[in-house]
């Protein structure tokens, strides 16, 4: 249960703080599908959507479904039916008419800090644009161009790939392999992408679900290659947590870029 | 789950088969639990690269109103990923009703629907099984085609699946 916060607090004990790049508030945010893979003329997705340290148990926060786009196979937007928010969780209905894959989406972008003001801090948000309005007098101005991606994938009978293009902004994820097509033993790639580019470098936690069952949450810390490519191995069948993130400091005026990324993606056995 | 196989050569023909028949007998175990729904089952044909040739066998509950039988075919999952999500059920000559617990048998021509004209290499007969409120189970007989004389071969099932036996004739 503390797993995270413990993993922190030895982070910085042994000075390894720059290496972590989410703060310690961070829980994990996901968006849990009923099942990946359906068939028929017509099927719905059941999807869970909350914020938590244990996977995937509710026992943090719902998500706001605000932000939260489907995208169909052919590339249109599916309106999910929205059943509602608790304190743990947010529920929502996905229904599947078109025969191919859907992306499920929680994603949001935009810029947010700090300045002070006559001794005052004052909290900022708004676009590149609204930078300029930022009052002349202030002081200590620390801004990031945020970008947040919560994922997952389903698919209604035969895979296709309309639905997986990379919008171009924010870290992104373009699976290689079908996410309908993901199983435990099976290597499976994917390719990352930082505003619509290869990332190489980058640092990636690939976590089995059911962490509370286990005394460690045993993630697989991947790293990208050259083309922002990486290969996942699931050992056994499951529902599977990724995540990444990007952070650069702001200097010389310039905000920040902050970017982070989370998907489940479903292993079967074969 | 690969299962060893038995080839038994029992007859050996001089000249190639210019045509040639495949017979597979399939037994459905019968299970003492306590909700029992008859298995789906696929039998399909694989390639040495593991690519699905054709779908010879679908057995689903094909009679369910607005087509809801088909709702869970992805549980036959390799046979869904290879070739079953590709194919548009119910399909003519492949699929038809599950099978109560005892032997079926099934016959398939060369060139004939849906056999077809298989091209001479090594093949796998795979023969997957699935049930609600059960297990899964998949049975891989390898064989070679066309056959030279009649051959049998077989593979065994632990849970789902008994006895499967393919009879290869020229």
């Amino acid at each position: 249960m503390f797993a995270r916060t413990s993993l922190i607090a030895a982070g910085l004990a042994l000075g390894l703080s720059a290496f972590i790049s989410t703060p310690a508030e961070a829980h994990r945010r996901w968006l849990l599908p009923s099942m990946t893979v359906f068939s028929g003329e017509s099927a719905t997705a059941a999807v869970d959507a909350a914020s938590s340290n244990q996977l995937f148990v509710f026992e943090h926060r719902g998500m706001a479904l605000d932000n939260l786009t489907v995208t169909g196979p052919d590339g249109q937007p599916v309106q999910p039916k929205i059943i509602g928010s608790s304190d743990l969780r947010s529920a929502f209905d996905v229904p599947l008419t078109k025969q191919g894959t859907y992306r499920i989406a929680v994603a949001s972008s935009g810029l947010m800090g700090s300045y002070e003001l006559n001794g005052q801090r004052q909290r900022w948000r708004g676009t590149k644009e609204e930078l300029a309005n930022i009052p002349a007098g202030a002081t200590n101005v620390q801004v990031s161009d945020n970008s947040s991606r919560t994922e997952t994938f389903v698919t209604l009978g035969a895979p296709n790939d309309t639905a997986l293009k990379p919008t171009g902004r924010g870290l992104e994820m373009v699976p290689l392999t079908p996410p309908s097509d993901l199983a435990a033993g099976e290597p499976a790639k994917v390719r990352f992408l930082l505003d619509g580019k290869p990332v190489g470098d980058l640092k990636v936690e690939f976590i089995e679900g059911g962490t509370r069952y286990r005394n460690a949450d045993d993630a697989q810390d991947l790293v990208t290659d050259a083309k922002g490519e990486l290969t996942l191995n699931a050992k056994q069948a499951g529902m599977y947590y990724l995540e990444a993130s990007h952070a650069v400091e702001g200097k010389d005026g310039q905000p920040g870029r902050r970017a982070s990324y989370a998907a489940v993606l479903e292993f079967l056995p074969l | 789950m690969r299962k060893s196989i038995v080839l038994v050569a029992t007859g050996l023909i001089a000249t190639p088969a210019v045509a040639g028949q495949m017979n597979v007998s399939v037994e459905i175990p019968r299970l003492r639990v306590a909700e029992y729904h008859k298995p789906y089952v696929a039998i399909w044909i694989e390639n040495e690269t593991g690519e699905a040739v054709t779908t010879l066998d679908v057995r689903y509950d094909i009679d369910m109103r607005n087509g809801e039988g088909t709702k869970w075919l992805p549980e036959l999952r390799t046979w869904w990923r290879r070739a079953g999500r590709a194919l548009k059920m119910p399909a003519d000559g492949v699929s038809g009703p599950t099978q109560a617990p005892g032997r079926y048998n099934l016959v398939f021509k060369d060139s004939a629907r849906p056999l077809g004209k298989l091209a001479p290499g090594a093949y796998k007969l795979r023969i997957e099984a699935a049930r609600e409120v059960g297990g899964r189970e998949l049975v891989t007989v390898p064989f070679q085609w066309p056959p030279r004389g009649s051959q049998t071969a077989s593979g065994q099932g632990q849970t789902e699946l008994g006895a499967v036996t393919l009879t290869l004739k020229p």
